[in-house]
């Protein structure tokens, strides 16, 4: 029975079981809190979220007060603000006033509701209790005792999300104190998750501590790539420099979080990448334009058309990319020699990370790709190689030496006419190639990803791609181009329009159809849901 | 508009009481000194006001490390976007950060003293008076720590030093 109350004025119906907090959030009317967290059980310590109720005497805490019928709420009253000035005052009083020098300023709850609601002068005399500082806490976190609100949010996720029990509230009074248990370190795979969801400095990740102020990022929406669940997240950069991801919410998929592989995999859009066309002279790699890099793949791919040429491609690119793969794929080679090879498959949980490390293979799938490779039909490519049936193989986004073997894929490059490398970073046996394309990684590009339940998801691009690299669906086009076949394509989104059109799974299919959330694929069962 | 008279009307009178004045300047100037304002720049140092804005440089606390703690207030506040830190993490945990680098890049520097007032821990300064970088390659106007501390003696004409080749 949903429940009838008024918040501000304003006449709000709220589910029966709802907190007045979780009400006014659905109705838009923020209230601010700091341990209060849509994902975690209710605390109600930091005492922040006082709202006035009409006929009580005290403020309540509207996170832990549940909705009932005719309930009038003021969220801005004066005896509200001048309750959350006290809660603020008491918060602040042991707190260091070193915001220049915390990490979290410009992120910070604390100067946020400051600004807000504070703007008091310190009364207190004296001295503050000091507390640890740069707690060794895991791998990637820090932990800094006195900036510490002690609102429990990490405490709470680690047992109730991560379910790893890793950290516990000590001591009491004045020097009560979060920390590990005695011989455990916060080591698990979503520990990463703990430094978003503090409100204020205590906790900062060692990876991105002190590397830019965060009010140099600027934020745009993605998709992790780093495996088949595509997990939603903000990509957080400057200039042409990615410096950390956040989980974006998508109830459908991560909710609010992300694992710390996923995380971390931001480093590989910085760092070894493969930047402009090169061919091979010699024993050497040079740098070339794109017109050489392509009339000499396109020459080779030519040639040798049919049973000449193979290809080998990780699901790692998006729809946009496979499909015009595939297209180039029908032209140029023949169905039993283009392989989709997964790589090896890692680890896995029943929360979000999932043991296939691409980001498309359902997508790759749904396209008419051929099913990820088996290691006995890697084994038939090299062989084919070996025999000198095939001459030129298209390898793309793919770790050659993991495929092959690294003594192998040397000996088989040697064996070809022509290995194309298509890829964004320098990954092993890379070097071997006689022609190298660069591909810009996701950050710098449009597209999309099919995660494993088939929900197709939005990239967007942050920057332009560094040096010459090129959107893989752009190569794509232009190596069909260069082979005569004349397509030529605007933009991703009109890949992925003639792909809708194409591919019944994508019928309807379009960029502004998916927006931030997704949208599933029409073959899937659970489409109907939608 | 003045109108002249006849005297100014005959022109060559007029002509030559202004060749009188700059003669007459010409005169007091090649003999004494008394009215030029001339400096013999770079001569003889020229005078710099107490508040004048001149090159940046960096302070140090009472034990010889730097002021600054790297918090990029300058160089958020920074209009001309020439100010970079890069922060590192202090052995002390009470420091926490001290900036692992802090280069000054003088030639998009517009000399305004943002940088100055934004430091709230008084780190940086633009007292030094000096006000003519020069250099023989545009590098080494990116000023870095040891410089803008004052570890090393810069580049610079109007303290009346040669640049070093």
């Amino acid at each position: 029975m949903p429940k009838k109350l008024t918040i501000d004025g304003k006449n709000i119906t709220a589910r029966d079981d709802a907190t007045i907090i979780q009400a006014a959030h659905e109705a838009g009317i923020t209230i601010p809190h700091y341990c209060y967290h849509p994902k975690l059980s209710i605390a109600g310590n930091c005492r922040m979220c006082l709202v006035e109720l009409e006929g009580r005497p005290k403020l309540e805490i509207s996170c832990n007060t549940p909705v009932g019928d005719e309930m009038v709420v003021f969220t801005n009253s004066d005896r509200v603000i001048e309750g959350r000035r006290g809660v603020l005052e008491f918060l602040l009083i042991n707190h260091p006033l070193d915001c220049p020098i915390c990490d979290q300023a410009g992120e910070c709850g604390l100067q946020d509701y400051y600004m807000q609601y504070g703007l008091n002068k310190s009364r207190f005399q004296e001295e503050k209790v000091h507390k640890g500082k740069v707690v060794d806490f895991g791998p990637d976190i820090v932990f800094d005792g006195e900036r510490c609100i002690l609102c429990s949010r990490c405490v709470r996720f680690t047992q109730e999300i991560s379910q790893t029990y890793e950290l516990g509230i000590f001591n009491r009074g004045d020097t009560v104190e979060i920390a590990t248990f005695p011989g455990k370190k916060l080591d698990n795979p979503y520990a990463g998750n703990t430094v978003d969801i503090c409100p204020v400095g205590a906790l900062t990740s060692k990876d991105f501590r002190f590397k830019i102020r965060v009010w140099f990022l600027k934020e745009v929406k993605s998709i992790c790539p780093g495996c088949a669940r595509g997990c939603n997240l903000n990509v957080h950069y400057n200039q042409d420099r990615v410096y950390r991801l956040k989980p974006r919410q998508n109830e459908a998929v991560n909710e609010l979080w992300i694992c710390d592989a996923g995380r971390f995999g931001y480093k590989s859009l910085n760092d070894r990448r493969v930047l402009y066309p090169m061919v091979r002279q010699g024993a050497d790699l040079a740098r070339t334009d794109w017109q050489t890099a392509l009339e000499q793949a396109s020459r080779a791919l030519q040639q040798h058309a049919g049973a000449g040429v193979g290809m080998i491609a990780a699901p790692q690119g998006t729809n946009e990319d496979l499909y015009l793969l595939s297209k180039l794929a029908d032209r140029v080679s023949t169905a039993d020699q283009v392989l989709l090879y997964p790589g090896e498959p890692g680890d896995e949980d029943d929360f979000l990370i999932r043991a296939d490390k691409n980001p498309n293979t359902r997508g790759a799938e749904a396209i008419g790709l051929p099913a990820p490779s088996s290691p006995e039909a890697t084994a038939a490519l090299a062989q084919a190689i070996e025999q000198g049936s095939i001459k030129v193989l298209y390898a793309i986004d793919t770790d050659l030496a993991a495929a092959f073997g690294a003594e192998a894929a040397e000996h088989l490059a040697a064996k070809l006419d022509c290995l194309i490398v298509q890829t964004s970073n320098e990954r092993p046996g890379w070097q071997q190639a006689h022609v190298v394309l660069p591909s810009a990684v996701y950050t710098e590009r449009d597209g999309t990803f099919t995660n494993f339940e088939g929900r197709v998801q939005r990239l967007n691009p942050a920057f332009a791609p560094r040096g010459e690299a090129l959107p893989a669906w752009r190569i794509y086009q232009r190596l069909g181009q260069a082979l005569g076949q004349g397509d030529d394509y605007a933009s991703a989104e009109a890949v992925l329009m003639e792909l809708a059109t194409a591919v019944p799974a994508f019928d309807g299919m379009s960029y502004a159809k998916v927006g931030d959330l997704g949208r599933l694929l029409l073959s899937d069962s659970t489409a109907h849901k939608r | 508009m003045q109108t002249l008279n006849f005297w100014q009307k005959l022109y060559i009178p007029e002509i030559l009481r202004g060749m009188w004045t700059t003669t007459r300047h010409f005169w007091t100037n090649l003999l004494g000194n008394r009215h030029t304002v001339t400096q013999q720049y770079p001569e003889q140092p020229t005078y710099v006001d107490e508040r004048y804005r001149g090159r940046h440089r960096l302070m140090r606390k009472e034990d010889g490390a730097p002021r600054c703690t790297a918090c990029m207030l300058c160089a958020t506040s920074c209009p001309a976007l020439c100010i970079h830190i890069e922060a590192a993490e202090h052995e002390d945990p009470t420091v926490e950060k001290y900036p692992g680098s802090f280069t000054i890049d003088e030639l998009r520097c517009v000399f305004c003293g943002l940088c100055v007032e934004a430091c709230p821990c008084d780190a940086i300064r633009m007292d030094t008076g000096i006000f003519a970088l020069a250099a023989y390659d545009r590098g080494n106007f990116l000023y870095p720590r040891n410089l803008l501390l004052g570890d090393d003696e810069p580049v610079n004409i109007a303290e009346g030093k040669t640049p070093a080749e």
